[in-house]
């Protein structure tokens, strides 16, 4: 390990391995093809009562799909959060493709961690039942506890750190491990991001109006709102030549990482776009390309009103109508905590398989923004250089830039 | 690259304030335990609160009209660190600043408030004011706001130990010319329900005082408040080392997960160590490795007279240590055992002798960090 190590600049950063699981299906095939078939994997909400919300639905994943987890961890899973087996499930896809990789840090996002526990608590002491799984409870509930549950789990020990910037923090994570490596204090790092569907957090969106009763429409015009979801994401990241030299495998770069803080409010954007242009120009200056460069965005696109607006005229600001871009959330719903990571896994599958993944649900261009939008069915073509943008409540906005391995 | 400590803000529940907290601290004094209530009418907990009093400093801000405690304090507590490095709100160029906030419970208060409306009468009574405040950086936003900070600004969750990795990501970000200071907050609230979820967790005692190094630990008792640190290139006293932090599976390891991050920074030549015993646990495995590892160094911990603040643990920590090298003096360690297997700190022990302190704090939920820090210039 590092410490206090020099800094050096403009290393480059290859992803060697990646895992998820999502409402899009467990491992990168399955993730694959439901984007090749534009799959619409938003489903009415089963784990928690939801009549007397405005919203209904989310994009959720079965527990059979974590079946594997159970039985690979046996009677300890029982008292581990769903997000826990979600990382484990995801960790476990990623260390498969790569055996050899062991990270120096461990850098992850989330929101809320294993807050359906902390519910369990509460609602067992108003009612009064029985308190004899508190302890266990308690002990699963804060954030941090899943990415420990998955290091665990697959033998990895040293030194991890949880960023909980809403639903930027994936993104952030991926990126801070970015810089981490590029800055010459690590040469590789696990990173990724976790949330599970819990009942406090989807009650919380549809107290604020921000979830929809519809369809999830990124960028349309009678856009009404986003749809929850869930799943984890992890990806391996490593130095090129130390990744090259000991031959692993390099699905793609990680090239640039920007973050912006947008003081506006505390729930809603700036409605000028400042906060996302200014991450996307950050990630930008941080990969030394010009907008040109980018053959497609992975946005944030959660559907509500005002991110769209604010989102959508900083991409049209910066990259005019000839970057195709789609918000994946309507295929899956918004992951929060995990998004970032499930996207810039996406960007990756764009990357390697020359798709550009649909933009579900859109009926009518929003005339406030000239955007190319990958309407309702997946193109292929050429995509060399993504862009993935993550923001979140409190102002948080991120943007990473990843790219095709290039032979330099 | 080195980095200093230019500013400091202090909101505990012995009061706020670098100098006054310290005093206090010096002269042996104690926070006052208060009943913390239920609502429900259930038995009432002994914790340590913030007394109204050391917000009085507290920048008005729209932001903070409807904020809860943990970003009041927060909110103190950074702006105090800026004014402590002589630096003024809308002088400074927020541009070149960043925020790191560390956090384990965050806004307990009102998560609680917003998630008892739902159980009690349903969805449709959910608040919308209340929920975003329950997100983990909302007191971040609100702090980001106040001090107008555009760029980095992350909010680190984990155990008490949270603090040094968040002054330890601080350093990663000071690596990057273009910032000239990165402040580092931690803050924590308390309720009835916290107190109620540690008890349950067999890790509270029911009445003060905290008797940190037990032999038979008894439990800690919580606490609440903030502390921040303004990192930047020039300041009297030096980040030496930190570290990015381990993580135990087994409470049986904790002792050689610590051991082993003492090693990393490098902890030998530390004449005092900032512990973070608590009556819990986590004191006979920071003794065993402290034994091990740094076996003359004189030993404090703050535990008894603040109380366990959780998240705000590790920066109330890393600002003792400051202040044992800014001042040569050392606070005596309080309610510990009469023959203890190291130096406690204290009149008898006299003051600390070298230049260089290390802060250890073990979490109680499987994380360690650690800090080195010195009044040394650096080797050039």
């Amino acid at each position: 390990m590092i410490f206090n190590a020099p800094t050096v600049t403009n290393r480059r950063v290859a992803i060697t391995a990646a895992g998820l699981v999502s409402p899009l299906g467990a491992g990168l095939p399955q993730t694959l093809d439901s984007l090749r078939a534009g799959r619409d994997c938003v489903t009415p909400v089963r784990r928690f009562p939801v009549d007397r919300c405005r919203c209904q639905t989310a994009g959720q994943i079965d527990d059979d799909t974590l079946r594997a987890v159970s039985q690979m961890m046996g009677r300890r899973s029982q008292r581990l959060h769903r997000a826990s087996h979600m990382v484990i499930a995801a960790l476990r896809e990623a260390l498969e493709q790569d055996p050899g990789f062991r990270p120096q840090i461990t850098i992850f996002g989330t929101t809320s961690g294993g807050m359906s526990f902390g519910e369990q608590y509460y609602r067992s002491l108003q009612a009064k039942t029985t308190l004899r799984k508190t302890p266990e409870w308690i002990a699963n509930y804060p954030p941090q506890k899943p990415v420990l549950d998955g290091l665990e789990a697959l033998g990895i020990s040293g030194p991890c750190q949880v960023i909980a910037n809403a639903c930027a923090s994936g993104t952030n994570a991926i990126g801070h491990a970015f810089e981490g490596i590029r800055s010459g204090r690590y040469d590789r790092a696990l990173t990724g991001g976790y949330d599970a569907l819990s009942e406090l957090v989807f009650i919380g969106f549809d107290s604020l109006q921000a979830s929809t009763p519809d369809k999830c429409r990124p960028f349309d015009a009678q856009r009404s709102g986003m749809v929850l979801g869930e799943g984890a994401a992890v990806l391996t990241l490593e130095e090129m030549n130390s990744a090259r030299q000991r031959g692993a495998p390099i699905l793609g770069e990680i090239v640039g990482y920007g973050i912006s803080t947008d003081n506006h409010h505390l729930t809603q954007p700036d409605p000028s776009g400042i906060g996302p242009r200014r991450a996307m120009e950050e990630a930008l200056k941080s990969a030394d390309l010009a907008p040109s460069a980018i053959d497609y965005i992975n946005a944030h696109g959660t559907a509500t009103l005002f991110n769209d607006a604010a989102e959508g005229s900083a991409i049209a600001e910066l990259f005019g109508d000839r970057v195709p871009v789609s918000s994946t959330k309507a295929m899956m719903g918004h992951s929060l905590g995990a998004a970032g990571a499930i996207e810039a896994i996406i960007c990756l599958l764009a990357m390697r398989h020359h798709l550009l993944p649909a933009n579900l649900n859109f009926r009518r261009p929003d005339k406030a923004m000239a955007l190319d939008i990958v309407a309702n069915a997946p193109r292929s073509g050429s995509v060399r250089t993504t862009l993935s943008n993550s923001f979140g409540f409190g102002g948080t906005n991120a943007s990473i830039v990843l790219q095709r391995e290039s032979p330099r | 690259m080195s980095v200093h400590i230019a500013g400091m803000g202090w909101v505990t529940p012995l009061g706020a304030g670098v100098p006054e907290v310290w005093d206090a601290l010096r002269r042996g004094e104690e926070a006052v335990p208060e009943a913390i209530a239920d609502a429900g009418g259930r038995p009432p907990y002994q914790g340590f609160r913030v007394p109204a009093s050391a917000l009085q400093e507290l920048p008005a801000h729209p932001r903070l009209r409807r904020a809860s405690a943990i970003s009041r304090f927060a909110a103190a507590a950074g702006t105090a660190a800026l004014r402590d490095a002589r630096l003024q709100l809308g002088e400074i160029d927020a541009t070149r600043l960043a925020l790191i906030f560390a956090i384990s419970n965050g806004g307990v208060i009102y998560t609680k408030r917003f998630y008892h409306d739902v159980v009690t009468a349903g969805a449709g009574a959910a608040s919308p004011l209340l929920f975003p405040e329950t997100v983990f950086n909302a007191p971040a936003s609100h702090l980001a706001a106040i001090l107008g900070v555009t760029g980095p600004s992350y909010t680190l969750v984990g155990d008490g130990s949270v603090g040094l990795s968040a002054v330890n990501m601080a350093e990663d970000l000071m690596r990057d010319q273009a910032l000239d200071y990165c402040l580092v907050v931690g803050a924590e609230e308390t309720d009835w329900l916290l107190c109620d979820a540690y008890a349950k967790w067999r890790l509270l005692r029911s009445n003060t005082p905290i008797e940190p190094f037990a032999q038979s630990p008894r439990g800690m008792i919580l606490s609440e408040g903030a502390g921040a640190l303004l990192l930047a290139r020039q300041g009297d006293v030096r980040i030496k080392a930190t570290h990015p932090g381990g993580f135990y599976n087994d409470r049986r390891h904790l002792a050689d997960v610590a051991e082993a991050i003492l090693r990393d920074i490098h902890a030998s030549s530390a004449s005092l160590i900032v512990a973070s015993a608590n009556g819990t646990f986590i004191d006979a495995a920071e003794s065993a490795a402290l034994q091990r590892f740094v076996p003359k160094a004189q030993v404090y911990t703050a535990a008894p007279a603040l109380g366990e603040g959780v998240g705000v643990g590790g920066l109330w920590q890393a600002i003792v240590a400051v202040q044992t090298l800014r001042t040569k003096t050392v606070p005596p360690l309080l309610h510990a055992p009469l023959h203890p297997p190291f130096t406690p700190s204290g009149p008898c022990a006299g003051p600390p002798t070298g230049d260089e302190t290390v802060v250890l704090s073990c979490g109680l939920n499987q994380q360690v960090s650690a800090l080195s820090l010195t009044t040394q210039p650096p080797h050039r």
